[in-house]
């Protein structure tokens, strides 16, 4: 099978660089004025945060430089952003909303 | 971030109430035509005949009608779904108007080439459901030769065609030994995610509710594999656990509420707060080849019996709990009590508790259970086309 490989959990470093599978799709929804991510028989709702960080999830920018960018637009330290990004895209990875390569 | 979980009837988890104003996700039974005759079919007794069954056409209709309504998900189910030969042109409908679309399949009578042709038209998700990863045992619970192979076959498919994939596990008295092997085939097929279902005890299930309920030490056991389950396979399969409310303190909060997230239509069009609700009487379905759908959802009779907390009773009306389980199942309700608006059974404070406890202990502790009443179309009622 194709996918044995991949069978273990998934770490998110630094350097990973998150995608959203394309089974996972990030859509705003007109009707509610919100975000939803929609995955398998789940529906989300990303608060402000995690939407900056979801559209930037795009399988080239690393956690690394999504973290400066949010340090930068949000005038925050920088370790702090970064440790926070990656608790969460932890708890992304481990409901299989995002891919971190 | 919030979870909101449209099909998620029995989590414990509050439904977010902004949006208690549109449904979430639609369940479309598109047929009740099965190859299988598992005895806990969530279908009602009196199934629907092929030839009342919503065509093409409408069903595409209802299709675009739940984008508009502002519906997320929907949900492909029956009966099989993939016995209906349109069900391509209904994927391809829904997937246009911007559906995340939701196959729930037996798999037995899919080919790869429908499968890969699905995934074309914008299929999103594929749920194949399985009996028991025991041969014989799977053969006897849906009484369908062979029917495991074909379903490694289908699991195969959706991971080859990088579609993603929901094992169903049904979990009664004659395959809760079997969960840690039922586990591990998840994992074997590449599943994402796995729902570890207890079976829910209406229609079919309820007719064989002796045959089928577990033991209280089963279901604690069980709910200790999925414990350990989870923890070691966290990051690489996603778990659902439906436990039986049977042994329960306090009810499910069933379809996160009555009318509140949720609908569902069946093969002949008729449009329900829940698949079984049939079973209550007094309700009126409103079916959508009379009536626009964003109606029957926001001012259906139906819909509107249940909604919120305001038709409840005591013990309900000033529990803590009433918008946590909304007083739990109406159908249950109806079911044991006679009165769809008493408090489920399931729930500690009702004082029909200690008697539902009681049968399912009793029932679970036979040495010898009574023999399946399978899932069949009754020979001699034709339901006339609705």
């Amino acid at each position: 099978m194709t996918t044995d490989a991949t069978r273990t959990r998934v770490m998110v470093v630094p350097a990973s660089k998150p995608a959203l599978p394309p089974h996972i799709k990030l859509r705003h929804d007109p009707g509610r004025g919100r975000w939803h991510v929609l995955a398998p028989e789940r529906v989300f709702e990303p608060d402000p945060i995690a939407i900056e960080i979801l559209k930037r999830c795009n399988g080239a920018t690393s956690v690394e430089e999504i973290a400066t960018e949010l340090a930068k637009d949000y005038n925050a330290p920088l370790q702090e952003i970064l440790a926070d990004t990656i608790s969460m895209l932890q708890e992304l990875s481990d409901k299989g909303v995002i891919k971190a390569a | 971030m919030n979870e909101i979980a449209p099909m998620e009837q029995f989590s414990e988890k509050p439904v977010v109430e902004a949006c208690a104003r549109a449904p979430v996700g639609l369940l479309a039974e598109l047929t009740h035509r099965c190859p299988l005759q598992c005895p806990y079919c969530s279908n009602p007794l009196e199934l629907d005949r092929v030839n009342s069954e919503l065509t093409t056409e409408q069903w595409q209709d209802v299709m675009r009608q739940a984008a508009e309504l502002g519906i997320l998900q929907i949900h492909l189910s029956g009966g099989e779904p993939t016995v209906r030969k349109d069900l391509e042109d209904i994927v391809e409908v829904a997937a246009k108007a911007g559906l995340y679309t939701n196959l729930i399949t037996a798999g037995v009578t899919l080919t790869r080439d429908r499968l890969k042709r699905l995934k074309e038209l914008g299929l999103d998700h594929v749920q194949l459901s399985i009996q028991d990863v025991d041969d014989a045992n799977a053969e006897k619970i849906s009484a369908y030769k062979n029917g495991l192979a074909k379903k490694r076959e289908v699991g195969k498919w959706v991971r080859e065609l990088e579609m993603p994939l929901t094992i169903n596990a049904p979990i009664h008295r004659l395959n809760i030994e079997n969960l840690p092997n039922i586990i591990d085939f998840a994992v074997e097929m590449g599943a994402g995610r796995i729902e570890v279902a207890n079976i829910q005890y209406y229609a079919w299930a309820l007719k064989n509710r002796a045959a089928l309920m577990p033991t209280r030490a089963q279901v604690l056991k069980s709910a200790e594999i999925v414990e350990e389950a989870k923890q070691r396979l966290k990051g690489v399969m996603v778990f659902d656990f439906v436990v039986p409310d049977y042994y329960a303190k306090t009810p499910k909060p069933c379809m996160g509420g009555w009318g509140r997230g949720v609908m569902n239509v069946t093969p002949q069009g008729r449009v329900l707060p829940c698949h079984a609700s049939e079973s209550v009487p007094g309700l009126v379905f409103d079916n959508v080849k009379d009536r626009r759908l964003a109606d029957i959802w926001l001012n259906g009779q139906a819909f509107q019996k249940y909604r919120g907390t305001s038709w409840m009773k005591e013990p309900c009306r000033s529990c803590p709990r009433a918008e946590l389980d909304f007083g739990g199942c109406r159908c249950q309700a109806m079911a044991f009590t006679g009165d769809a608006a008493n408090t489920d059974p399931a729930c500690k404070l009702s004082p029909y508790h200690e008697a539902f406890v009681a049968a399912a202990e009793r029932e679970s502790a036979e040495a010898t259970p009574p023999p399946f009443i399978y899932r069949r179309m009754s020979p001699t009622k034709a339901t006339p086309t609705g």
